[in-house]
């Protein structure tokens, strides 16, 4: 299991690892059955504390991903394809309103974001679905409050 | 098993001039805390009263369950590591062995034969020539050696370079896999062992500023930055409020940043800047 965290990313620990075992599982990379580390095995070896990876997988077993057998260590779940499609649904829609964001910023009205879309989808190239989840880019975290 | 490694509650001591106030935390087994604060803020006293070392005024300690003044024998369970040597100068590794074997009912000699060669020790080297680091790795094996299950550290990082610190994480990590083993160690220097701790416990002036988990402590507060007019509402707390003539800085409690008024920079802290920021308010 590939899990590889940034320090600097602003995304808590526990979601970035979350959010990778999610994409290997959704794409197939982990398969129904499979043995994931120890919370403890990946604590040492991602050097980070055993409350982060435990948080982890306390989350991907309430989200239907994985379970955790006392005593034997934490199994990925089969997943069923109505769950694979919101999560994936949940995708485009986060990665839309962040476009939309953007295009909000850059004056664009529905006509050029139309536009873009269609180039887009016309020039797609299938994007790696892992890499759409774990790039995020949040950056450091700032809250303006301004009443 | 008892499920907390370590509990203080109520704890008062005194040395020479120095007082601990109602010092309380709880450590539950399997899990890493790191217990920080600035120079002379109480964490070796504290340490001081855990091991049987300092006899408190008032308050319980209970380490493995065991209330203390404990059984002797509660010691075989504990690995400590002072920020001092308490060896002879002049022992070689291997008559380290020699004298504190018999002390020990579960010492493994072949562990602490195979831990000096893992750490790349000389077992013919003197103590006295040891560096920092070989010290700190020294005592880490003389724990692993007795089987401790809970390590006691205080300050392991400092004098360390940042390989050694690095190995230091490494070891730990090695020890927690069994979930029968715990740590409490003590640092000025949070941003190495950040990662690995799982419960943190401020302590300041000789009193327990916040005990967590540490994602509920980052969690909890909020770095707060404005210009110089800013931070002045008389409904929050602002703790080492800074402030000079381009802005105003502080820590407040997250639940109150609702409270802020102006246009200001909102970040989430680091352990660093908590510790900083909960000692300057004197």
């Amino acid at each position: 299991m590939r899990v590889v965290l940034s320090n600097t990313s602003g995304v808590p620990l526990y979601e970035q690892i979350k959010e990778q075992v999610k994409a290997a599982i959704l794409a197939g990379e982990l398969a129904e059955g499979d043995a994931l580390p120890s919370v403890r095995g990946l604590a040492r070896d991602l050097r980070i504390s055993v409350i982060t990876t435990t948080r982890a997988y306390a989350d991907l077993a309430q989200e239907g991903f994985i379970t955790n057998v006392a005593g034997k260590g934490a199994f990925v779940l089969g997943v069923d394809s109505e769950l694979v499609r919101e999560q994936l649904l949940r995708q485009v829609e986060d990665g839309l309103t962040a476009a939309l964001d953007a295009a909000r910023l850059a004056g664009l009205d529905r006509d050029g974001v139309v536009e873009i879309l269609d180039t887009l989808i016309a020039t797609d190239e299938p994007e790696d679905a892992g890499a759409a989840t774990t790039d995020r880019p949040t950056g450091h975290r700032t809250e303006g409050q301004d009443q | 098993m008892n499920d907390l490694a370590i509990a203080v509650r109520h704890l008062d001591a005194t040395r020479g001039t120095f007082h601990l106030r109602d010092v309380s935390f709880e450590l539950p087994t399997g899990f890493v805390m790191g217990f920080v604060g600035r120079n002379g803020a109480g964490k070796t006293t504290t340490i001081r009263c855990l091991l049987g070392m300092l006899t408190p005024d008032a308050g319980e300690i209970e380490v493995l369950g065991q209330p203390l003044p404990a059984d002797p024998a509660l010691r075989e369970d504990i690995g400590v590591v002072l920020d001092h040597s308490t060896l002879v100068e002049d022992w070689r590794l291997t008559e380290v062995e020699r004298a504190l074997a018999p002390f020990y009912s579960r010492w493994d000699g072949a562990r602490y034969r195979a831990l000096l060669e893992e750490f790349e020790l000389d077992p013919r080297h003197k103590v006295k020539e040891l560096s920092r680091g070989q010290a700190m790795k020294l005592g880490i094996t003389l724990a692993l050696s007795h089987h401790a299950r809970l390590l006691v550290l205080d300050e392991p990082t400092s004098g360390l370079d940042p390989a050694a610190r690095d190995e230091l994480v490494s070891i730990l990590g090695d020890f927690l896999t069994d979930d029968g083993h715990s740590v409490l160690f003590s640092t000025h220097i949070t941003s190495d062992l950040e990662r690995i701790a799982d419960y943190v416990t401020v302590i300041d002036a000789g009193r327990v500023v916040d005990s967590a988990p540490k994602d509920e402590l980052l969690d909890a507060y909020r770095l707060v930055r404005g210009g110089p007019e800013d931070l002045v509402d008389p409904d929050v707390d602002f703790l080492g409020l800074r402030r000079n003539e381009t802005g105003a800085e502080a820590l407040v409690a997250a639940g109150q940043v609702d409270r802020l008024s102006g246009d200001l920079v909102v970040d989430r802290p680091t352990l660093d800047e908590i510790v900083v920021k909960m000692g300057d308010h004197r």
